[in-house]
């Protein structure tokens, strides 16, 4: 019932050496992607870029099916900004009849741009949370972003936030699911009426949602308590992260592709 | 008012690394009146299998007819009147600022005056053996017995044919438990309508209902009497199931004396067994 789409933030387990490479590896790298990616314009750089995307997701050994469903949910804003872009933006009309007299190639390249842009984006980072657990996940941000600590960034506590909310996006989405559907047992209509009749229709799963996650908030504090859990200071891991010769292949290749790209791009 | 389920198969998630087939090819008839239990293992596809009697889930493949209608046609609305389903943990389905007002919300589909509603609302309270003065509080500070019989009545008020309830009795006391499995009883008798119960309990299951249907890994494995299932102790146990505790005792006592009939699953029924035997014996 409920819209299965979403599925950025799922790990889905597998033995790649991307799944095996260090969180902090691939946290970088999808940084270092997303900067590269608005650094280049060409036609064939993009190309390079949506090649090496679509080698990344076969390497991973997720469905590349399953990856182009994350793109779903923000079709819609995707579109929207291509639209904007094709009829704001300053050029040579593509004709002088009207509804085309508004629309320039510039803009149209623009929304392209932004587009391929944005979609491969979004694919990579799925594909970094498809192949990296939540812990490890945060974890390496926690790692990443601790010689912030001295300034005063509580990058413990941020990373601790974060690896419980990614763990309960599938426990709210079950959730939701169950009480939706326990409505609707007893008459509920979620898809029929106006806007605001609909908006309204939420409110007997929007009342016992909160209810639970506060339980549940609650409970998790208690668990916590009980572990004698207080926060960063002086704690150790179980399992610290360690660079492999993955990494040093993966950030190898990766490093000296980004470069060439940029190389062909600017010179 | 009948249930029929023809060569059903349900996959969760189609078309991703998570697909998984819940039920698989369930051929299946319930008539009207019956009180049937389901039995089997966490993960068998028993809730499953129960959301598609009113069509809260489409089968994939084969097809669902309850009393002629199939469950993927129009008639949606009405079905879901015919059909209540009352879910595992009902009580965090609650969600209004009174009793009365959570159990009323499947009254609000239909069309009836304020009066008929509240005799409903009466009627419902009444079944689940709560007090009138319940009904203007908050549903949040009731005890978790109360809070399940509420949102029992919240599905009973809309007098549906067919009752399914999903395991419950999950997380309540003994007395809690009997008292719930007591007011089943009693609307399955009075009311006549076709009662399907969900356990994990052999001992209830044997001690309420007619029927048993035994799920295993989305298959029916067995569905028949009570007496039928529950012989079967090695087929049962081969899907880590096992049969209720004292018909292993009576197994046991008929090792010694031989007179006795071992085919008795519920405690009154051994011990009307036992004192018959023993009388016997006596005299
Ligand atoms: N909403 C869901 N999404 C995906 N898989 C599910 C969902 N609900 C149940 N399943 C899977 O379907 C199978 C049957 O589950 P279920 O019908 O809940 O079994 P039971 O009620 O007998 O414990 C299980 O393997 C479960 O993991
Ligand atoms: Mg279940």
């Amino acid at each position: 019932m409920i819209n299965t789409s979403i599925t950025i933030g799922q790990y889905i387990p597998g033995d790649s050496i991307i799944h095996r490479a260090d969180p902090r590896t691939k946290i970088l790298l999808s940084i270092a992607f997303m900067v590269v990616i608005f650094l280049v314009n060409s036609f064939w750089t993009f190309t390079a870029m949506a090649l090496f995307v679509l080698l990344t997701v076969i390497i991973s050994g997720v469905p590349v099916k399953y990856t182009l469903r994350g793109l779903k949910p923000i079709m819609f804003i995707i579109i929207f900004t291509a639209v904007i872009n094709i009829f704001t933006t300053g050029g040579t009309p593509i004709s002088q009849t009207v509804p085309f007299k508004y629309i320039t190639w510039e803009g149209i390249i623009l929304a392209l741009r932004l587009a391929i842009r944005l979609a491969l984006i979004i694919i990579s980072g799925s594909l970094l949370t498809f192949t990296t657990t939540p812990i490890l996940l945060t974890d390496g941000i926690e790692k990443l972003l601790s010689p912030f600590r001295k300034i005063g960034l509580p990058a413990h506590e941020l990373a601790m936030m974060m690896s419980i909310a990614l763990r309960f996006i599938p426990t709210l989405l079950e959730e939701t699911d169950k009480i939706m559907k326990a409505q609707a047992a007893r008459g509920a209509d979620f898809d029929t009426g106006n806007l605001i009749q609909r908006a309204k229709s939420f409110v007997p799963v929007l009342v016992p949602l909160f209810v639970s996650a506060f339980r549940r908030a609650d409970e998790l504090a208690t668990a916590m308590e009980a572990r004698c859990y207080r926060g960063g200071t002086g704690r150790t891991r179980l399992r610290s992260l360690e660079f492999t010769d993955a990494d040093v292949r993966i950030a190898v290749v990766t490093f000296i592709f980004f470069t060439g790209l940029l190389l062909l791009e600017y010179l | 008012m009948s249930i029929i389920a023809e060569n059903l198969t349900y996959i969760y998630m189609p078309g991703t690394p998570f697909e998984r087939a819940a039920l698989r090819d369930i051929n299946l008839k319930i008539d009207e009146g019956e009180f049937v239990g389901i039995i089997g293992h966490t993960g068998s596809g028993k809730s499953t299998l129960i959301q598609h009697f009113n069509g809260l889930l489409k089968p994939t493949e084969g097809r669902v007819v309850i009393n002629g209608m199939d469950t993927t046609g129009k008639e949606l609305k009405e079905l879901r009147r015919l059909v209540g389903i009352v879910f595992q943990y009902p009580e965090h389905q609650l969600f209004e600022e009174t009793v009365y007002k959570d159990i009323a919300f499947g009254l609000r589909k239909q069309d009836l005056t304020e009066e008929e509603a509240r005799e409903e609302i009466l009627k419902a309270v009444e079944v689940v053996g709560l007090n009138e003065d319940i009904l203007e509080k908050s549903p949040f500070e009731l005890s978790g017995g109360q809070k399940r019989r509420v949102a029992i009545a919240g599905v009973l008020v809309m007098k549906p044919s067919i009752l399914i309830l999903d395991e419950p009795t999950a997380g309540l006391d003994p007395r809690g438990r009997d008292e719930i499995f007591g007011f089943i009883t009693r609307i399955h008798k009075e009311m006549g309508i076709t009662v399907i119960l969900v356990s994990h309990s052999m001992e209830d299951i044997a001690r309420l209902v007619d029927r048993v249907i035994v799920m295993n890994e989305g298959t029916i494995e067995m569905d028949g009497r009570i007496e039928e299932v529950f012989a079967d102790i090695g087929r049962l146990e081969s899907i880590g199931l096992s049969a209720p505790q004292v018909a292993y005792l009576m197994k046991r006592l008929k090792t010694i004396c031989p007179g006795i009939n071992e085919k008795v699953y519920t405690v009154s029924a051994a011990r009307d067994e036992l004192l018959k035997h023993l009388k016997g014996k006596g005299a």
